[in-house]
C-alpha cells in the first residue's frame, strides 16, 4: 500500500493518497469545492478556474481540480475572496455567449445555471457580448448551440479520452475560441463521430443536446461517463 | 404613514413578470394595504408620476420608447425593481441583437407576412440597434431575475421594501 499524505482542508486532517489532487481529496472527504469544467473519469484542465482555493503559504491562488496533495498541505475552500472569484468566473461566462435560459433545453437542469443561483448570482455586472453564433443541426441525432458553449473541454475530453474517437477540438484563442467537429467540418459530416452521444451526456450546459427535446426538458447523466473509466480502471 | 408609491411598467416583455406579480393571489391584498399603484399597465394613469418610492419594471429596453420610459421612471423614482429575465439579462428580446434592425424589420413584416407585406411607420417606435438589460441604459437598484421570477420572490422583494429593507434574494431565485 502507498504511504499516505496528511493534509488540512478547512482545517480538517485527512489522510490522502499521493498522486490525488486537492479536489479529489475533498469530494472523497465530503468537502465542498465547486467545479465545472472537472468531471471525474476525465484528465483536469483547469479550464473553468471555479475550483480555486487557498493553500497556506502559497501567494496565489490554486486550481483544486490540478493541484496534487502533498505532505502537510493546507487548504481553504471558502472565504470571502474565493466566493466573490468564483462569481467574476461566473458571470464572465454568462456575459461572453448567448445564455438565454427561458428558452433553453437544459435549464432546471443546467450546471451552469444551478452554480449562479448557489453563488447568489441575480445579475451580470459586465456588459454583454451578444456575439452572434451559429447552430450546428447536421447531426440526425444531436445538436451543438454555440450560444451556450463555456469551452469546458468537457465533451472534447470525453470523446477523445473514453470514446477514442477525437471528434471535438477548441479552435482559434481568446474570445474567438470556438468548439469545432473534425477540424470544422459539421457535427453531422464528421466521418470519425460514432453517434455514441456521451459528449451530450458530459456537457454540463445546453450547448449539447439531443434533439427533439423542448424547454427545460434536457437532462444529462454525467456520471454514466464517468462511470465507465471507474469500471475499466478496476478490469 | 402614507402609503408607498408603487410604478410599473412593462417595456420588451411578455408581461409574464406582471402576471406573476398578480400570481401572489391574496398576498397581493397585504401589499395593497402598504402601497398605492400610481402608475402602470392595470391603472390609468398617462404620464410616470413624479416621486415614486418603487418602479418595478418588466422588459428589456428594445425601442426608443422603452428608453425613455425608462429613464423617466428612473428620474421619478427612488429604487428601481429590474423585474424577471428581459430587465435583467435582456433574455429572449436580446437575440435579435446579432442581427441589424432594417434587416429584421425587412425578414418579419415583408418576407414573413402573408397579407400585405409592408415596414409599419405609424406610430411605431424606432428599434434600438440592440435589445439590452434595464442596467445598460439606467442605474437598477434590485435585480429580480427569472423568466417569469417566481411569485414568492417578487412578494419577498416587495415586502422587504415596504418594511423600508433592502432585499437580499441569496439563492431564492434564478435565470429562466
Ligand atoms: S446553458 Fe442554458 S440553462 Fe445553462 S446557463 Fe446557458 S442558457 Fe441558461
Ligand atoms: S459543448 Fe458543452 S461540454 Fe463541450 S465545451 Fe461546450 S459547454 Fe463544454
Ligand atoms: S474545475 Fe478546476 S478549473 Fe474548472
Amino acid at each position: 500500500m502507498t504511504e499516505k499524505v496528511k493534509v488540512r482542508i478547512d482545517g480538517e486532517v485527512i489522510a490522502a493518497t499521493p498522486g490525488q489532487t486537492i479536489l479529489e481529496v475533498a469530494r472523497a472527504n465530503d468537502k465542498y469545492i465547486p467545479a465545472l469544467c472537472y468531471m471525474e473519469g476525465l484528465s483536469a484542465v483547469g479550464a473553468c478556474r471555479l475550483c480555486m482555493v487557498e493553500v497556506a503559504g502559497v501567494a496565489r491562488l490554486l486550481p483544486a481540480c490540478t493541484t496534487p496533495v502533498q505532505e502537510g498541505l493546507a487548504v481553504n475552500t471558502s472565504s470571502p475572496q474565493l466566493q466573490s472569484y468564483r462569481k467574476i468566473a461566473l458571470e464572465l461566462l454568462f456575459a461572453e455567449r448567448n445564455h438565454v435560459c427561458a428558452v433553453c433545453v437544459s435549464s432546471g437542469h443546467c450546471e451552469l445555471q444551478s452554480l449562479a443561483q448557489e453563488h447568489g448570482i441575480t445579475y451580470i455586472r459586465y456588459p454583454y457580448n451578444f456575439p452572434k453564433l451559429a447552430v450546428d443541426t447536421t447531426h440526425p441525432r444531436f445538436v451543438l448551440d454555440q450560444n451556450r458553449c463555456i469551452l469546458c473541454s468537457r465533451c472534447v475530453r470525453t470523446c477523445d479520452e473514453i470514446e477514442g474517437a477525437h471528434v471535438w477540438d477548441v479552435s482559434g484563442r481568446g474570445i474567438q475560441s470556438r468548439l469545432v467537429s473534425e477540424l470544422k467540418r459539421p457535427w453531422g459530416e464528421a466521418t470519425t463521430c460514432t453517434s455514441c452521444g456521451k459528449c451530450v451526456q458530459a456537457c454540463p450546459t445546453g450547448a449539447m443536446a439531443e434533439k427533439g427535446w423542448g424547454v427545460e426538458e434536457m437532462t444529462k447523466r454525467p456520471a454514466v461517463v464517468s462511470r465507465l473509466t471507474s469500471m475499466r480502471e478496476g478490469q | 404613514m402614507d402609503k408607498v408609491k408603487i410604478g410599473t411598467c412593462w417595456l420588451d416583455g411578455c408581461s409574464g413578470c406582471h402576471m406573476s406579480l398578480l400570481d401572489m393571489d391574496e398576498a397581493i391584498v397585504a401589499v395593497l394595504g402598504k402601497a398605492d399603484i400610481v402608475f402602470g399597465p392595470l391603472v390609468d394613469a398617462q404620464e410616470w408620476p413624479e416621486g415614486v418610492d418603487v418602479a418595478v419594471i418588466e422588459g428589456a429596453i428594445s425601442s426608443q420608447d422603452d428608453l425613455e420610459l425608462a429613464q423617466t421612471a428612473r428620474a421619478r423614482s427612488k429604487i428601481v425593481v429590474a423585474l424577471g429575465d428581459c430587465a435583467v439579462t435582456g433574455n429572449v428580446p436580446s437575440m435579435r441583437n446579432g442581427i441589424p434592425t432594417a434587416k429584421l424589420i425587412e425578414r418579419v413584416y415583408v418576407e414573413g407576412a402573408t397579407a400585405d407585406p409592408q415596414v409599419p411607420t405609424d406610430g411605431v417606435p424606432a428599434l434600438l440597434k440592440q435589445a439590452g438589460p434595464l442596467q445598460s441604459a439606467i442605474k437598477v437598484d434590485i435585480h429580480v431575475p427569472g423568466c417569469p421570477p417566481k411569485p414568492e420572490g417578487i412578494l419577498f422583494v416587495l415586502g422587504e421594501l415596504l418594511e423600508g429593507r433592502v432585499p437580499d434574494l441569496g439563492s431564492k431565485l434564478r435565470f429562466g
